[in-house]
């Protein structure tokens, strides 16, 4: 098998190209992401990236709490964030556990929703610590079920044991099961792989074997989508771009709760990766709070106060 | 839709700049004979008109500082002297927004570096120097080092205020008085600090301020009254400096030219050391004597790093230097845009290749499109004299010897970068470059702890750090045998 014909499937290959890619200063790299933090996003150009942001938000609920009623109310929020304005673009996704796929399916198509997609996390979702073939059923049991998107994740023990062909192996298998009808995100869970280095590997591995999308984190391990990590992780998709002509996505979850958070994020794509990756095709914020602060924040806009909390829905 | 941002203007309503402004001697302001403009360099507006310093002001204001020096200054035990430092550094945060908003207007720098850089540091150096004052005899300097008495220091434009603190901070800091000749183009921040030193009820005459040209910091050097001058500025002037100092016991530091080498090895961190590379040459529009001017790029990776180097700085945003979304703002005066702009002539003749990125520049002020050369040699004027701007002139090499050859082949010797992941490599290159200062894997960072200054043309002594307070100390048997 040729992957993009950089690497040929094999281990050894697959090192030599990891190995020869360049490191992380962390300070560097640190202060950069710092930097980009600075920027003053002001009155029309906050207006246009608080609805980006939102048509960007996978609207997320992973709790062993989740029940039927619940999905069902975030897929309507999902669909119409605000229902009183319908000038506001609906979420880029909904991304629940893998048995909630077709309630959420179900129900976003009843209510109109049929253009939301309905991501499933899969591969033993957050530890991702169970055999190959139960994650390739666990990620074929959701496609089963109407999921477009699987946010797998990686064996992060098998990462840091240095046996990145398994982990490149897993993303292949899973990358096949998924084949046409789904859209893989690899979610790295950057908290543990802890360094920029490791980061950099772990994306240029994830393109390598399949991705679609490389995603931080699974938003039970902090730090999660810190913007140094989504800065290593942008300037890997931008020169991936370069050596294969492939537009991979980026998907930062965890810890992104305000709008504040939302707009650096967006200005870290807009100076790194560049403006073709500010779209939800290119880039999604995995969130569940940050939603309702968007809509805050837009409200203002429009009314020159903030609102009752209670003007917008919770879910 | 593309993310344009729109314009985030810092208000400038936070400065009041008078229309005329006098000299500020023995704690009062007093108006000079002659009056010359000061402008805006983003929109040639005239900001205010400024007293021209004649020989009778700059007696004046020497006469004031030795009288400071005897009656109070000297007298002050440096747990005093440390009080009013730290009193002066609380209030240059408290106005810190105000001047950033001067230095920006006056200056033509992005407010993002004043507001971030340039201020933090002014208060960052009184600070440190204000811990200093009462602990000189631990500074292994012998014990009870003296002051010498008056200061003359004459300082340059592109760091205004930030200039004013590496000097006043120590010299104070170390029991001196002061006489400050700021840049003809940029002193009103110094003079918005002559009324900080009122503010903290600064004992009158120990800082004295006189504006005024070339011609006014000549006087002052050549004053019998001054013990000790502290000059920042070009190499030529530097040198004007010593000879003039020369068979007197005046004692000197000079901090001169550059032509900073920025060297990347096969092994750096790519995409921070292209940050290193924009932040070295095109920080403070590249108005900076320790720039990193020459890129000196090992082959193998020069094409890369060129490549992505011109992408970055297509990212760079030029304009409004009161928007915080600036990067790179004005040229500081006509008369610099104007050597820049014969420079890279120079370039475009010697057959070097100019890139810069598509740029709207305003039509009123002074701009220079961020650029680069490349194919530049060792021959090219542009690898061997100070442009002083925002333009980087790139050269190759083959082996890290060849590497570090050409980064020494240079009369000035202020300041080096190298950039390698390889901890082994950095120290054996570190050893080798005959630079003042010596960034790894970062450029352009400053700290008033560390020493900074130069070898060969780039100057004399020390500023900052333990070595900057031996500048400004007479030791051993010169300090009277205490």
């Amino acid at each position: 098998m040729s992957f993009y014909g950089l690497v040929d499937g094999s281990e050894k290959s697959l090192l030599n190209f990891l190995n020869q890619l360049s490191g992380v200063d962390q300070v560097g790299a640190e202060s950069r992401a710092a930097m980009l933090a600075t920027r003053s996003i002001k009155t029309t150009s906050k207006r246009w990236a608080i609805d980006t942001a939102i048509s960007m938000v996978d609207l997320t609920t992973l709790e062993g709490a989740d029940t039927p009623g619940k999905v069902k109310a975030l897929c309507s929020k999902a669909v119409r964030p605000d229902p009183t304005d319908s000038t506001v673009p609906s979420v880029g996704a909904i991304c629940v556990y893998n048995d909630m796929v077709s309630i959420a399916r179900t129900h976003l198509d009843s209510i109109g929703g049929e253009k939301v997609p309905v991501a499933a996390v899969s591969t033993a979702f957050p530890s991702g610590r169970a055999s190959m073939d139960v994650k390739i059923r666990d990620t074929q049991d959701a496609i089963d079920a109407g999921a477009a998107e699987i946010d797998m994740v990686i064996d992060r023990g098998a990462f840091l044991s240095g046996k990145l062909g398994l982990v490149f192996d897993e993303i292949v298998k899973i990358r096949q099961v998924c084949g046409e009808k789904a859209h893989l995100k690899v979610i790295f869970e950057t908290g543990e792989l802890v360094t920029y280095d490791n980061v950099r590997k772990a994306s240029y591995l994830a393109m390598l074997a399949g991705a679609d999308f490389i995603k931080t984190s699974t938003g039970k391990v902090a730090p999660a989508a810190t913007p140094p990590v989504v800065l290593v992780m942008l300037e890997a998709v931008r020169d991936f771009y370069s050596l294969t002509g492939r537009r991979i996505g980026v998907k930062p979850a965890g810890g992104i709760r305000t709008t504040k958070d939302a707009i650096k994020q967006l200005v870290l794509v807009n100076e790194t990766a560049g403006p073709e990756w500010l779209t939800p095709e290119l880039f999604r914020i995995g969130a569940s709070a940050l939603l309702n602060d968007l809509l805050m924040q837009r409200m203002k806009m429009d009314d020159g106060y903030y609102a009752s909390p209670n003007y917008v829905t919770i879910d | 839709m593309t993310f344009e941002y729109a314009p985030a203007l810092e208000p400038r309503a936070i400065v009041t700049i008078k229309p005329k402004y006098g000299h500020f001697i023995n704690g009062s302001f007093v108006s000079g004979k002659r009056h010359f403009p000061t402008i805006n360099p983003a929109t040639e507006e005239i900001l205010s008109h400024l007293s021209l310093g004649s020989a009778s002001d700059i007696d004046k204001a020497v006469a004031a500082a030795q009288k400071a020096y005897t009656k109070t200054w000297s007298k002050l035990s440096g747990k005093e002297r440390g009080k009013y430092l730290y009193r002066i550094a609380r209030i240059l945060q408290e106005r810190a927004r105000e001047f950033a908003v001067l230095e920006t207007l006056d200056n033509g720098k992005p407010i993002r570096e004043t507001r971030d850089i340039d201020i933090p540091l002014v208060a960052a150096h009184f600070f440190y120097h204000a811990g200093w004052a009462d602990k000189l005899d631990y500074a292994g300097l012998g014990h009870s080092p003296q002051p010498y008495g008056v200061a003359g220091q004459i300082i340059p434009w592109n760091f205004p205020l930030l200039m004013l603190a590496w000097k006043v901070a120590p010299a104070l800091a170390t029991g001196n008085t002061v006489v400050l000749k700021p840049a003809e183009t940029t002193s009103l921040t110094a003079l918005l600090f002559a009324e900080v030193c009122q503010q903290a009820e600064l004992p009158d005459g120990v800082v004295n301020i006189v504006t005024g040209d070339g011609s006014t910091g000549a006087t002052l050097v050549n004053h019998p009254g001054v013990h000790k001058i502290a000059f920042t500025g070009s190499t030529e002037v530097g040198k004007k400096i010593a000879r003039a100092i020369a068979a007197t016991d005046k004692k000197a530091t000079l901090e001169l030219g550059g032509k900073g080498a920025n060297i990347v090895f096969d092994d750096a961190p790519v995409d921070e050391a292209v940050e290193g590379i924009v932040n070295g040459i095109f920080f403070n529009q590249g108005h900076v004597c320790c720039a990193g001017s020459r890129l000196i790029l090992q082959e193998s990776i020069a094409e890369e790093i060129i490549e992505k180097l011109k992408v970055r700085m297509a990212k760079i945003r030029v304009g409004d230097p009161l928007d915080k979304n600036t990067d790179l703002g004005a040229i500081n005066s006509r008369e610099q845009l104007t050597k820049i702009q014969e420079l890279a002539a120079i370039g475009d003749a010697e057959g070097a290749q100019r890139w810069s990125p598509q740029c709207n520049l305003s039509d009123k002020g002074y701009w220079f499109a961020p650029t680069i050369f490349t194919g530049v040699t060792q021959a090219h004027r542009i690898a061997q004299e100070e442009i002083f701007g925002p333009v980087l002139s790139v050269l190759t090499f083959r082996t890290p010897q060849e590497g570090i050859d050409k980064a020494n082949n240079t009369p000035f010797g202020l300041s080096a970068g190298i950039w390698s992941e390889k901890g082994s490599r950095t120290l054996w290159a570190s050893q080798q470059l005959r630079a003042g200062v010596i960034w790894a894997n970062t450029f352009n960072k400053f700290d008033p702890t560390s020493p900074f200054g130069g070898y060969k043309e780039s100057g004399w002594g020390r500023e900052g750090g333990k070595h900057g307070l031996a500048a400004y100390l007479k030791t051993g048997r010169e300090s009277g045998g205490k």
